[in-house]
């Protein structure tokens, strides 16, 4: 029998997978197409938009103070760190200060949100590589972080606190306390995650060099945050663009080396410790004052003045019924949120709806990347890159 | 961080700009859809602006107005720690050519808007909808389109699927619009 070169040769196909939409790794909602030779990715086209509400739609017909409690739902393990976002762009537009307890409050719940944020990242992730224990620790830790979200918003999750013109409600009584204990703890806690993780054998196998972005790459992918300071940019807005009163504080920002997966579960973790810092510096600056602005077309006045002036209760009913009135302008107003840069484009047309609300979610800008990041590594990694990518569907279907 | 940006005014001699403006501390500049390329480029290459960082790409809706869709394309220099806001206006059969060759992350962005919108993104790679539903009729977030939609879903228990059928609201959409007196 004569061979013949053509029999000899076999023609592969690649595999083409359905990753998705109900799998526990795939971070809420996430339809992967994988195109596999063998257990290798060859190209990953994420189908997205399964957990789309329509946020931005909505916020369109609702007035500046509704709008808000959907900014907790975008990101709903960020929840704080976007409602301060967008009180920022529309006290920009409305050209309005906020008193200075008002601005370490904001700071000191965007730590916490950021330590809640990275809690889950990292639990999560080391649970979809394969570690359990870290992430049964984490959840213990955020429980006691919600349970002071509670305190001062009564949820634990969409608080709702961080408003236009200052925050909803003074801190109650012996909450500082409370939260310098919370920080005293915490400390070991990341130890004991780190101790668990970051010499481990098993875990540096799946995470070095996996899913490594040169720094050139993240910037031509737009990334921000954790990303973007994994692949060795030292860019983070509350250092380069501070808001509130982060010039005032001092922390440093953990620069990755080698941009894989590695060295961005190490700047979560230091990242933590930072804000951990932060908390504590501000709980020494703050003082006694004010929590909301003045202002009465933005936030409306205390229940004993609108006792004894007729004018106050005039402001309430207006400001409950009509809403706050913004004059024309736009802003692009951009935050360090935990996952990266969270932006806000507001359009306001001088009614009490905006015009238009553009929000830019960071995770909607890192996911695109996901094939360049996946292509070339083995299935289980992407896995791994969707872990370290830190998605959450909540912000990037919106 | 020492070299300050230039002045706005010495901007138009790189960029072919119609229109620039401030609001407080950010800068403004509309160009056309045909000189969109050639601005980008220049922004991102040019030594004294370097914004190799596209942030977003958002759609506006100016429903009523002659040029009725304005695409909006948030840059950031790392270098000079600025941002800027580069504005396109078209009409509803101007498409916008897609900018994925410049900035390599527009591709997302410009598929949202061509979703959500209906721009039509000239020589995109990958032009398919996005966010809605596989099947999804209509642009979401064209102002024309209403708040309720016009389709709703429910599973049919003798199809054994879901199904799709027109709109039926019990109670009319209330909107409440205040007429400021004063």
């Amino acid at each position: 029998m004569i061979l013949k070169k053509k029999a000899l040769s076999r023609e592969l196909k690649n595999f083409t997978i359905n990753f998705g939409p109900q799998h526990p790794a795939a971070h809420g909602v996430l339809r992967l197409i994988l195109e596999l030779d063998g257990e290798v990715v060859k190209r990953a086209d994420p189908h997205i938009g399964l957990l789309h509400r329509g946020t931005e739609k909505l916020i369109e017909n609702k007035t500046y103070i509704q709008a808000l409690p959907y900014f907790d739902r975008l990101d709903y393990v960020s929840m704080m760190a976007q409602e301060h976002t967008y009180s920022l762009a529309v006290e920009k537009i409305a050209g309005v200060k906020i008193p200075r307890r008002a601005q370490v409050i904001r700071v000191i719940f965007a730590e916490i949100t950021r330590i809640l944020n990275h809690l889950l990242a990292v639990g999560c992730h080391a649970m979809d590589v394969g570690a359990m224990t870290p992430f049964l620790w984490a959840f213990e830790e955020r429980e006691k972080l919600m349970e002071f979200y509670e305190r001062v918003s009564g949820a634990r999750m969409h608080a709702a606190y961080v408003r236009p013109g200052g925050v909803s409600l003074d801190l109650p009584l012996g909450f500082l306390d409370d939260l310098y204990l919370f920080c005293a703890q915490f400390n070991y806690r990341v130890d004991e995650i780190e101790e668990m993780l970051t010499g481990n054998r098993i875990w540096k196998e799946r995470l070095v060099d996996i899913g490594v972005v040169s720094s050139k790459k993240a910037v031509d992918w737009g990334f921000s945050g954790v990303m973007l300071r994994g692949s060795g940019l030292p860019w983070d807005l509350r250092k380069t663009q501070p808001y509130e009163i982060y010039s005032e504080i001092d922390f440093s920002v953990p620069v990755g080396n080698s941009g894989d997966c590695y060295d961005r579960y190490l700047i979560r973790i230091e990242e933590m410790r930072q804000s951990l810092s932060i908390i504590e510096q501000a709980i020494q600056l703050i003082q006694e004052g004010p929590v909301k602005s003045t202002n009465y077309k933005l936030n409306p006045p205390s229940r004993s003045e609108m006792k004894v002036s007729m004018e106050a209760v005039i402001h309430h009913f207006k400001l409950y019924t009509e809403g706050i009135i913004l004059p024309f302008g736009e802003t692009y107003t951009a935050t360090e949120a935990p996952k990266g840069e969270f932006g806000v484009y507001l359009i306001s047309n001088n009614t009490e709806k905006p015009y238009r609300c553009k929000i830019k979610a960071p995770g909607f800008g890192h996911l695109q990347a996901l094939n360049t990041m996946s292509k070339g590594h083995m299935i289980a990694d992407v896995v791994t890159i969707i872990g370290t990518q830190d998605i959450v569907f909540g912000e990037v279907d919106r | 961080m020492d070299i300050k940006i230039k002045k706005m005014s010495e901007l138009s001699k790189v960029v072919p700009i119609l229109t620039y403006h401030r609001l407080a501390d950010e800068k403004i500049i509309v160009t056309s859809h045909e000189k969109l390329l050639l601005s980008l480029t220049c922004l991102k290459k040019h030594i004294g602006y370097q914004y190799h960082m596209l942030t977003c790409v958002s759609g506006v809706d100016f429903l009523g107005k002659d040029y009725r869709f304005s695409v909006v394309y948030d840059l950031l220099s790392l270098t000079f720690n600025s941002r800027l806001r580069l504005k396109v206006f078209v009409n509803e059969v101007t498409a916008v050519p897609s900018i994925v060759d410049i900035f390599i992350n527009a591709d997302w962005w410009e598929r949202e808007i061509w979703d959500l919108y209906g721009i039509y993104f000239d020589k995109h790679p990958d032009l398919r909808r996005i966010l809605t539903d596989y099947g999804f009729e209509g642009n979401p977030m064209r102002k024309d389109f209403p708040l309720s939609g016009f389709v709703e879903f429910r599973y049919d228990e003798s199809k054994k699927r879901v199904i799709g059928e027109p709109i039926e609201l019990t109670q009319e959409f209330r909107t409440f619009t205040f007429e400021m007196p004063w």
